[in-house]
């Protein structure tokens, strides 16, 4: 408090200083000042954050450059070093977990909002609520003792019967992978889409869905055609941060996703992840360029989300673009 | 103000008085995961013994041990694999005097599988070993693997290796015996807490290799003995450098040692994967303490010279019970005089 006091005082122009006063005395200029401290401190951790990742991983940003990305090595014992697989990894089993998380996660949200009594909504909420607290090594057992053996014995046998013919689902089938991982992955992000779609398909006007049933649509037509559309961008919103965890998710991904830095294109096939690698490796790196690389993959994972997350933001835009009341949701 | 000077006084005397009866000495160190059992163990007896010592140890792994004591932000570190001499080369620069390797204990990887049908323990020769982790040996009826095990039908179930996926000493153990008994697996793989792993997948810890080779039909992967001893986890014989298959115990396990205390290095900087005997396990090894030869602060140098003094005789009788191997008593007498060099 002290420091913002100060800078109160050494920002008061003494020109409008009464006005000033009269502003401070509004608690106006305090609220502002305060706040865009708070929010400043957030840019300066990422720019701190962006800093370090930068500065700790200069050994091999010189020594392989670009060839970092691209590379599909990972030999710790002859210091030569590949980001993608992990890089392929990350993304795959991403995507994989939207894939899965997001029409089960919406739909879900809309059952809750719109077609649920709201007794029945409200206790299912508190439980969505709950599951997203469970720690993710939670998830993680849960996945290496459950859905490791079903996924060898049943689930990965029948994919191969029904879609083999596709590269997707053929090789060998060990229970851990690819398609492990994201199925894990969709488990811990579900609940995030299911409660924050919620809340945003609650705060739709009433007079919206009103008005969709006076000009005689179904209730069905009013949820699927206004609501929804309605609370696109909040809904979008919802995905993303789901994306954001399902990205940086470490131990889960470590314990089932079979830890091999291959590039392959079966969903069965095992794999790794960024996140996964830096915790499974970091603490018993040894040799300078070793650990170095591993900040690398930190920086690389950092771009990465970025990107994705200027894709999100531009999405997010240009479909409010398209008549969307709930830009700011 | 006089009074408050007068207590103040009284207090700073006092504290002087009490801490020149009692003195406690923290020590703080880092390191390797693999011997934290026994080290806390003893640090907690050492401690009910001697109550003026006190010493925290955070089971950060060998990397970060090595890490921490070159930075100078713990007194020790502790690791499972010795220092290489590049690492010791920076600590030396940094700080102008060397640092020592002192080994503790003695603990053994053990290869353990699953194949359908199969309860009899299994004998493995080295060949078959760096075979099957090469991805060169893929069925478990290959006659490498059949020609070590008469009498036991093998069937043609495909092998499934496991590996550590995380970086470890138990991994560092493993690679380096292969890299002893294949020149194959030293040229293309080499030895490391991490490796580049030709075949296979990654479980993470101990328990993730145990858990992925108990559901998967066909699996094969490696874990400490300790882990598999306490978790009754059955495991195999491996062939030792006298060509006899040796199970690992307590007693193989310091019997490894003994073979390689003969010609130990006056740093004991030595590995004793593959070691000579009749009755050595092969894949043995020592976990080593980490101890800056020149200390500041001479209480500190007295308390750890005495703690180290202690763990290496009396401490040795906690071993057994915790699953770890006790030092043979040559390399024991060996090291309490390495001791003086700690100044």
């Amino acid at each position: 408090m002290a420091v913002t006091a100060t800078t109160v005082h050494g920002a008061s122009p003494k020109a409008g200083s009464r006005t000033f006063l009269a502003k401070l005395r509004d608690g106006d200029e305090v609220a502002r000042l305060v706040t865009f401290l708070f929010a400043m401190f957030v840019v300066l951790i990422v720019v701190f954050l962006v800093f370090e990742l930068w500065r700790q991983s200069a050994l091999p940003r010189h020594k392989f450059g670009l060839a970092f990305i691209v590379s599909s090595v990972w030999d710790p014992v002859f210091d030569r070093f590949g980001a993608l697989p992990f890089i392929y990894g990350t993304l795959v089993t991403s995507a994989l977990a939207l894939f899965l998380a997001v029409p089960l996660g919406i739909g879900s949200a809309i059952f809750l909002a719109e077609l649920a009594p709201p007794r029945v909504s409200d206790t299912l909420q508190f439980l969505i609520e709950l599951l997203a607290a469970v720690p993710s090594v939670i998830y993680g057992m849960l996945g290496i003792f459950i859905l490791v053996p079903l996924m060898r014995q049943y689930i990965a046998p029948a994919l191969k019967a029904t879609l083999g013919f596709l590269p997707l689902f053929q090789g060998p089938a060990y229970g851990v992978g690819l398609l492990t991982a994201g199925i894990v992955l969709a488990t811990m992000i579900v609940p995030y889409i299911i409660s924050v779609s919620r809340e945003i398909l609650l705060s739709v006007p009433r007079d919206q869905r009103e008005a969709a049933l006076a000009l005689g649509a179904t209730r069905w037509e009013s949820t699927w055609k206004v609501v929804v559309p309605y609370a696109r961008a909040g809904i979008l919103g919802s995905v993303f941060l789901a994306l954001a965890r399902a990205l940086g998710e470490t131990m889960a991904v470590t314990m089932v996703i079979g830890s091999t830095p291959v590039i392959s294109s079966s969903l069965l096939s095992p794999g790794d992840s960024i996140a996964s690698v830096i915790a499974s490796q970091f603490t018993e790196a040894t040799g300078d360029l070793y650990l170095q690389s591993l900040v690398e993959l930190g920086l690389v994972l950092f771009l990465l989300t970025f990107i994705l997350n200027g894709f999100a933001r531009l999405l997010i835009v240009l479909t409010s673009q398209r008549g969307s009341g709930l830009e700011n949701a | 103000m006089k009074r408050i000077g007068m207590f103040l006084a009284l207090v700073v005397l006092g504290g002087g008085v009490l801490g020149a009866a009692d003195n406690p000495v923290l020590i703080n160190g880092a390191g390797a995961t693999f011997p934290y059992p026994i080290y806390s163990k003893w640090f907690d007896e050492y401690h009910k013994k001697f109550a003026h010592a006190q010493i925290n140890y955070q089971s950060v792994g060998s990397g970060a041990g090595i890490r921490q004591i070159t930075e100078g932000t713990v007194d020790f570190g502790a690791s499972d694999g010795p220092m290489s001499d590049e690492q010791i080369k920076a600590y030396l620069d940094k700080h102008n005097s060397p640092i020592l390797h002192f080994p503790t204990v003695l603990g053994a990887v053990v290869p353990t599988y699953n194949i359908g049908g199969v309860k009899a323990s299994l004998n493995f020769t080295p060949e078959a070993l760096a075979g099957i982790f090469l991805g060169k040996v893929t069925k478990w009826n290959d006659p490498l693997i059949g020609s070590a095990n008469p009498g036991i039908s093998l069937p043609s179930e495909d092998i499934v290796v496991i590996h550590r996926s995380d970086g470890s000493g138990t991994t560092y153990i493993w690679t380096d015996y292969l890299s002893k008994v294949s020149e194959e697996w030293r040229t293309r793989v080499g030895k490391g807490t991490s490796v580049n792993w030709p075949a296979g997948l990654g479980g993470k810890g101990n328990e993730g290799v145990a858990a992925l080779v108990k559901q998967t039909p066909g699996a094969v992967g490696y874990v400490e003995l300790i882990y598999a001893a306490s978790n009754n986890i059955s495991y195999g014989a491996v062939k030792n450098a006298a060509g006899v298959f040796v199970k690992a115990d307590l007693a193989s396990v310091s019997e490894a040692a003994a073979g390689a205390a003969k010609d130990m290095p006056d740093d004991f900087r030595v590995s004793v994967t593959n070691a000579p005997g009749k009755r050595a396990y092969p894949i043995s090894s020592f976990t080593w303490m980490l101890i800056p030869a020149k200390f500041d602060d001479a209480a500190k140098r007295d308390a750890i010279k005495g703690f180290m003094k202690w763990a290496l005789t009396d401490g040795q009788s906690y071993a057994e019970a915790l699953s770890y191997a006790k030092l043979p008593k040559s390399v024991v007498d060996k090291e309490l005089k390495a001791l003086a060099k700690v100044q």
